[in-house]
């Protein structure tokens, strides 16, 4: 094989076919190649977690990886979260509300982190969560307001559930059958 | 940093990945699995291999098969590619859940989610938990090379740091552990929760042998092990900088006698529930 390769990447629903070095990490083809600079870059050993992002909904350091690995997975970014206008999604909603930041270094790699806790462990604990909030280094907060913001996310997103169950029309006789 | 080049294969089988490092082996081939180690290892340039063998596209090498042996035992098969994550959130059954209880002590989640089975054995950090509860449990490490197959005892694999039994053209596919252990259990003492060891210890009562890791260069199994006290005294340790031998041997006397404890109290549970 030659220095360059052809890569077929996934990230955030779109397609990129990209000439890159094997070499080239999935952090470093995120943020140099396709400008999606919310993945930010810390240590480069697996430590820091500031670049965490969701390779096939599962948390995993995008240091750790090379693109060219991952070209059959679905990648999913910090950019990802919010609305295309630009709303909060409900994660980075409760990270502002309960303060989870102060810096902002950490905060795309805690984002994904947490997303894609919840989305496998939904009924997540706070003592889980506090578990899971190690996995990721931030000089700034403490780490309270970070659980906090992933605990009261999940119960809002609990309650939101319950109540779409609770106004669900009653199936009608038959429609199971 | 970043890593140094090299060059790309992406295996499509076992045989293609024996095949790749033995055609390349005057040119520091190295098989990529989760990438966990390597990749780290690759970035701070300690680790420069020419060629890199991708494994994790080779079909049937995840995934954990239960069985059950002639003489009635459950025996269990996790291949190589099988993620600590994807141990931890399995239902190994009364039998083997310790190694998915011991899967929390494997650095964090996105460490556990790349991170393979495979790859730590192979890796062989003398406080890996992985190589640790391959010889507390007798287990058995399947690896083919270019003559075929064949299973090394996890007592005979750990040669050294980071050394082991492995031919450079051989390829880990499996690890068969064929004992039950219902009652063992694993726990350890590192400075940050995530962090590899300082001490580890497992216990299984059934055998009554203890294993302990961060006390020598390869996991140091202790067959009919005696008290916690005889245990840690016999230890043979050097002061290091910021671990006295004193300190390592007070946390081999505790962890020995808390894994012991651990070990105890599942059998209840589950004897209970
Ligand atoms: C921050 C951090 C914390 C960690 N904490 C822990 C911890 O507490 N405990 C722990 O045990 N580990 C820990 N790890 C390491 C992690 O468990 C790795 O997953 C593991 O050591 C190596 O597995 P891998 O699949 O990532 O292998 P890789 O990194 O891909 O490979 C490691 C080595 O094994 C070889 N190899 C891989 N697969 C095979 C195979 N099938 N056959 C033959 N050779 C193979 C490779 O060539 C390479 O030499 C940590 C890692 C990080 C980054
Ligand atoms: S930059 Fe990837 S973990 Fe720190
Ligand atoms: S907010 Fe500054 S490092 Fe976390």
């Amino acid at each position: 094989m030659t220095d360059v390769a052809l890569v077929e990447l996934h990230v955030n629903g779109e397609r990129h076919d990209l000439a890159i070095p094997p070499r080239r990490t999935l952090a470093d083809v995120l943020r140099h190649d396709l400008g999606l600079t919310g993945t930010h870059v810390g240590c480069e050993h697996g430590i820091c977690g500031a670049c965490t992002v969701l390779v096939d909904g599962a948390p995993a350091r995008a240091c750790l990886l090379f693109a060219i690995q991952v070209e059959n997975a679905e990648i999913r970014t910090v950019e990802s979260l919010a609305d295309p206008d630009g709303g909060l999604s409900d994660l980075q909603q409760c990270f502002s509300e309960h303060h989870g930041l102060q810096c902002g270094f950490c905060t795309p790699g805690f984002l994904m982190l947490a997303e894609g806790y919840l989305a496998e462990e939904p009924e997540a604990t706070r003592e889980e969560i506090r578990e899971v909030v190690a996995s990721n280094l931030c000089r700034c907060t403490g780490y309270q307001t970070i659980t906090d913001a992933i605990d009261d996310c999940a119960s809002r997103r609990r309650a939101a559930l319950q109540a779409a169950l609770d106004t669900a029309p009653e199936p009608t006789a038959g429609s199971t059958a | 940093m970043k890593p140094a080049t090299f060059t790309y294969h992406r295996a499509s089988s076992v045989r293609d990945a024996v095949g790749l490092l033995s055609e390349l082996a005057e040119e520091e081939p190295k098989l990529l699995a989760g990438g966990q180690s390597l990749v780290a290892m690759m970035n701070y340039r300690m680790a420069r291999p020419g060629h890199l063998v991708d494994i994790t596209h080779v079909p049937g090498l995840a995934g954990i098969r239960r069985s059950t042996g002639d003489d009635g035992r459950a025996i269990l098969r996790i291949g190589a590619l099988t993620t600590h994550r994807a141990v931890e959130k399995a239902d190994l059954g009364p039998e083997f859940a310790v190694l998915s209880r011991a899967m929390r002590w494997v650095g964090h989640l996105p460490i556990r989610t790349r991170g393979t089975v495979g790859g730590s054995i192979a890796h062989a950090d003398a406080t890996a938990e992985w190589c640790l509860l391959a010889v507390l449990l007798d287990a058995r490490i399947v690896a083919e090379g270019p003559a075929g197959r064949r299973e090394i005892g996890a007592g005979e694999f750990f040669l050294g740091p980071f050394t082991t039994a492995l031919e450079p053209d051989e390829v880990i596919v499996e690890i068969v552990f064929d004992r039950p252990a219902p009652r063992a259990a694993l726990t350890e003492y590192a400075d940050r929760r995530g962090d590899f060891a300082v001490v580890a210890a497992g216990a299984d009562l059934d055998t009554g042998s203890v294993v302990l890791g961060g006390v020598a260069t390869v996991p140091q199994l202790v067959r009919a092990a005696g008290t916690p006290d005889e245990i840690a005294d016999a230890l043979d340790l050097r002061d290091e900088p910021g671990v006295p031998a004193a300190y390592r041997r007070g946390l081999a006397r505790t962890l020995v006698a808390r894994a012991r404890a651990e070990a105890a109290a599942t059998t209840e549970e589950d004897s209970n529930g």
